[in-house]
């Protein structure tokens, strides 16, 4: 593997050089440099060079010795707990359906769990044309081992062409796993999916540098390609009780489904009733509440909208409410259709984690903190002037 | 008790800005940082150790100057580095990376519990820590805010772990790899005796052949994961701040557009 510049062709235009995320990239005698140290060889600087084609790597890559003909369908991985389907499910089976129909082929549920087949066909009316089912008491709770073996398994014998699993605290646990067993190819919480028209292959776009910048993956060579995808970035399929699909039962050898770790018990925290991820509004306090009471203002404004409340880092680091309410990189990533920043000047971080929020409003009584950069609505404003009246214009309508 | 803990030095981020002129990535001055998230697990192991004994053992893989996230390490308490380095390794995703990471853990030879940082600030993809589990056959617990309690006789130990509405208390055997969250602890800062420590560390340096790596599983030929295209998001760029003369008018402005858009009633 080797990469370098053709410097006959190199026009010194220095487009390659804010594409490496590596900081590889130079430029002595109006030509570019790449130094091989630092490069890491993900092709970006190729992507910038299309016109000129003056970079060039020389990759010497594993070929797979699989048939990839032989692997068909889009599975989608129907995430529950306790029977409760994880509403990502719905919005991978959404997108699923259109990816199915792109490739023309079939979408298909893998459920597992204990007792879980009667939620077989709710997912084939959310689109599913299969479902595959493993019932099996050794599945009630969710283990690392048992659920990659079992998905593993799966995937050896039907031969998807691609895995989409939601991105969340089980789905991005177990599926690397997965992909290990399997030796194939995983993009970690995607935020948009598509298929390239002449290779056909899935392109797995995902934030990465705390979404400052944007990777476009392929699995070109092996199969399944496998994603895990943020939640709430694509719509949920509609429901339509008409529809008819297969399930095809599958029973695992008992010695397959051995888990070395065992729950003990479960606690639900009470201070998240509502569950951050799963949240359409959020109302989040930071630095400018000052002191910890000063949440009660921002538990007001979430009770009253039906939202959750969450916390920038500086909030929780201060001891003002626990961790499990902080968005951002360093926490939860959310999605929500409203999101109210209020206090948050906006770092990389905690940006990274509610940027791609439909709606934002921030109140901030610094006119240049970073977070109106992505705000839809901008209240520059004393935050215990602003939210006072917001409440009690919410109340008074 | 023999405690590994697999770090990744990271730009250290904090520094990363947006030129708003062309939206592009400010790299200048960007220093490199142990990954914030594997702070955690150093400090944990830290503990672990000053509670059961036994030795600190930080691991990475990168180029060459990535002996100095090491470094850091043995200044905050850690024992001893090993950096498994090699041009070989270039372009290696997370499954590439995992089986690394693994197969020098192997040559490193005995160990209890393994730890890691949730995911890496860069890449964030949480991938390579159930990677290693997986390659090494031992049982694998994300996201652990709490080590409750490790029984060195019975071999077994019992941890929660973060899930999104709650957490687990889960138990399972020793030998094991835990990812951790931020919420663990309190990482401590270098120690005066641990910074001089460091200033003398050399780590021990293991090349792809050290490790008995199969070709086909490192570096970038062993990486089935390829990166297409890397871009920069567009966002919407302008600031649009909602005016008015008083904090009210400003208020229910917004309020109007919320109910118009059905966000509020």
């Amino acid at each position: 593997m080797a990469i370098r510049v053709i410097t006959e062709k190199c026009v010194g235009c220095k487009l390659c050089i804010p594409t490496c995320a590596q900081g590889a990239i130079s430029f002595i005698d109006k030509k570019a440099v790449i130094d091989v140290i630092k490069c890491n060889y993900c092709g970006a600087c190729i992507d910038a060079c299309k016109k000129f084609k003056a970079i060039l790597i020389e990759i010497d890559r594993k070929v797979s010795d699989q048939d990839l003909s032989l692997y068909k369908g889009i599975w989608v991985y129907a995430e529950q707990r306790n029977g409760e389907m994880a509403s990502v499910v719905y919005e991978l089976l959404g997108e699923g359906r259109k990816l199915a129909e792109q490739l023309g082929e079939e979408l298909s549920a893998v459920l597992l769990g204990d007792g879980v087949t009667c939620q077989a066909e709710d997912l084939i009316q959310h689109g599913a044309d299969n479902v595959y089912v493993v019932d099996n008491p050794k599945l009630k709770d969710f283990q690392d081992d048992t659920y990659a073996m079992a998905m593993a398994e799966l995937c050896e014998e039907y031969k998807p062409n691609i895995v989409l699993t939601g991105a969340t605290a089980i789905g991005r646990s177990f599926i690397p796993k997965v992909a290990v067993i399997l030796e194939t190819g995983l993009t970690a919480d995607c935020t948009q999916l598509g298929i390239d028209d002449y290779t056909k292959l899935l392109l797995q776009t995902r934030p990465a540098f705390g979404g400052n910048l944007m990777a476009t993956i392929t699995c070109t060579n092996f199969r399944p390609q496998m994603s895990t995808v943020r939640h709430k970035v694509f719509k949920k399929a509609a429901k339509d009780i008409s529809r008819k699909g297969k399930i095809f039962t599958k029973v695992l050898a008992d010695d397959l489904l051995k888990s070395r770790t065992k729950l003990i018990e479960f606690v639900k925290e009470m201070e998240s009733t509502v569950n951050l991820s799963e949240a359409d509004i959020i109302v989040s306090g930071g630095r400018g509440l000052g002191e910890a009471k000063n949440f009660a203002l921002v538990r007001e404004l979430a009770e009253l909208i039906n939202g959750a409340v969450g916390a920038s880092r500086a909030a929780v680091d201060a001891g003002w409410i626990p961790y499990s309410h902080q968005v951002g990189q360093t926490g939860k990533t959310v999605c929500p259709k409203l999101y109210i920043a209020c206090g948050i000047s906006g770092s990389i971080q905690h940006m990274a984690g509610m940027q791609s929020s439909e709606t934002i409003i921030a109140i901030n009584k610094d006119p240049n903190a970073p977070i109106f950069e992505i705000a839809t609505y901008g209240i520059v404003g004393d935050l215990f002037e602003v939210i006072p009246a917001m409440i009690s214009a919410i109340k008074n309508r | 008790m023999n405690i590994v803990v697999s770090i990744k030095q990271v730009p250290g981020t904090t520094k990363v800005a947006i030129n708003p002129a062309t939206n592009t990535l400010i790299r200048a001055g960007v220093e490199a940082i142990i990954n914030p998230f594997d702070m955690y697990a150093i400090e944990e192991a830290i503990r672990l150790r000053e509670k059961f004994g036994g030795k600190v053992t930080c691991i990475t893989m990168g180029p060459p100057q990535a002996e100095e996230a090491l470094k850091s390490a043995i200044a905050m308490g850690a024992d001893d580095g090993i950096l498994i380095s090699d041009r070989a390794f270039a372009g290696s995703d997370t499954l590439a990376t995992s089986y690394t990471l693994a197969m020098g853990i192997k040559k490193f030879g005995q160990f209890d519990i393994i730890l890691t940082g949730k995911q890496a600030m860069d890449g964030d993809t949480a991938q390579v820590g159930p990677g290693i589990a997986q390659w090494l056959n031992i049982p694998f617990i994300a996201w652990v805010k709490k080590i409750e309690d490790v029984k060195e006789d019975a071999k077994t130990i019992r941890v929660e772990r973060m899930m999104d509405d709650g957490y687990e208390v889960l138990e399972g055997p020793l030998p094991i790899l835990l990812s951790v969250v931020k919420e663990i602890n309190e990482p401590r800062t270098e120690s005066l005796r641990g910074k001089m420590k460091a200033k003398n560390f050399k780590a021990t340096v293991l090349s792809a052949k050290d490790i008995e790596a199969d070709p086909d599983f490192i570096g970038l030929r062993g990486s089935p994961t390829i990166v297409n295209r890397v871009f920069v998001p567009v966002r919407s760029g302008k600031k649009e701040l909602v005016e008015g003369a008083t904090v009210e008018e400003k208020v229910s402005k917004v309020v109007a557009s919320l109910r118009e858009s059905k966000l509020v009633n």
